[in-house]
């Protein structure tokens, strides 16, 4: 980049560049936000739907209005940062998923491998309420 | 190994025969201030996403162990819950908003946003401590069940990311007062803006994962 020719003569009222937002922007992302929040808290309060297809649903509308905020709070373009916010996004994203998917993966391992204990009221833990 | 040609392409005077080769680049041109830290504070960000990304696996490993205590169905209140998001999310446009006036140069209108975006904040805090006290009280305390204990370290952290947002909006507002709308401020401002938005994304994890999946468990 250019930084030698526009350094020093920039020094005195150096802009940064920073993310133009737009009322535009934030309504949109608001509206959007809005409606996916109030879906899938319907969703689950009226149970109009089967739990698993509940389940599916609002985990879809959550990574929608994850994306949404990203674009249009964060402003969250290819090109911020030249690319760099991206690429560490991406990257994050990257190690988030392998954390998750295999901490879910191995401890379901663990727990279906495990040997059967004798029922004890106190070590045992079922998921179920009695 | 390829140094020499690396000094040849950074070194912007072509250097004279008897003048000794440099390995590294002394010439240091200006990097204005602050020209780094939204990347910087980015980074950071990405990295608390880290820690929240452990502790959603903490909880969807352990959210089940309910050591034959309540489950999820018996003590989350959807309803306040859904106040709880929307105090949120209206901190979050709210906090756009403060952005926009900043743009548009408004000291005064900045500070007025960013005292409603802490008072959404405050709102926020006091319904999730209303929740937490409630718990506590009915014997579901974090020493209860692994579910209950991984479910108050992350919405525990999570509040306290929040609880330390609201202390920077302040400290924000005082400095703006003090200083109005220099460069470093509004550096200041948008770095916030980040972070504040940032934690409305971990609360989408937070209401989607644990309490809408947690009810419907």
């Amino acid at each position: 980049m250019s930084a030698d020719t526009h350094g020093h003569a920039a020094d005195g009222h150096h802009e940064i560049e920073m993310p133009h937002a737009s009322m535009r922007d934030y309504v949109i992302g608001f509206v959007l936000s809005v409606i996916l929040t109030a879906i899938p808290f319907w969703l689950v309060m009226t149970m109009p739907l089967s739990a698993g297809a509940t389940g599916a649903i609002i985990m879809g509308f959550a990574v929608v209005q994850i994306v949404v905020h990203m674009v249009f709070f964060l402003h969250m373009t290819p090109k911020a940062e030249g690319g760099w916010s991206l690429t560490s996004l991406i990257f994050t994203v990257i190690v988030v998923v392998i954390m998750l998917a295999g901490s879910l993966w191995v401890m379901h391992h663990l727990n279906t491998n495990m040997m059967p204990m004798p029922h004890e009221p106190t070590s045992q833990t079922t998921g179920q309420i009695p | 190994m390829s140094a020499p040609t690396m000094t040849a392409k950074t070194l912007t005077a072509p250097t004279s025969a008897n003048e000794p080769v440099q390995f590294y680049d002394l010439d240091e041109h200006a990097h204005p201030e602050g020209h780094s830290t939204m990347l910087g504070f980015w980074i950071y960000l990405m990295s608390d996403c880290l820690i929240f990304a452990i502790l959603f696996a903490c909880y969807a490993v352990l959210g089940g162990s309910y050591a034959a205590g309540p489950a999820p169905k018996d003590l989350f209140d959807l309803k306040l819950i859904a106040l709880n998001t929307a105090m949120l999310l209206f901190s979050s446009i709210t906090y756009g908003f403060a952005v926009l006036q900043m743009q548009q140069g408004k000291v005064r209108g900045v500070q007025i946003w960013l005292a409603v975006t802490a008072l959404f904040g405050l709102a926020f805090l006091g319904i999730e401590l209303y929740e937490f006290h409630h718990l506590i009280e009915i014997g579901a305390g974090p020493q209860r069940s692994a579910f209950l204990s991984s479910f108050f370290t992350l919405v525990g952290t999570h509040g306290l990311h929040v609880t330390f947002g609201i202390i920077w909006l302040v400290t924000l507002m005082f400095q703006l007062s003090k200083h109005g709308l220099i460069a470093a401020n509004k550096r200041r401002v948008m770095c916030l803006s980040m972070f504040w938005h940032f934690l409305d994304v971990v609360w989408i994890g937070v209401f989607t994962f644990v309490y809408l999946m947690g009810v419907l468990r």
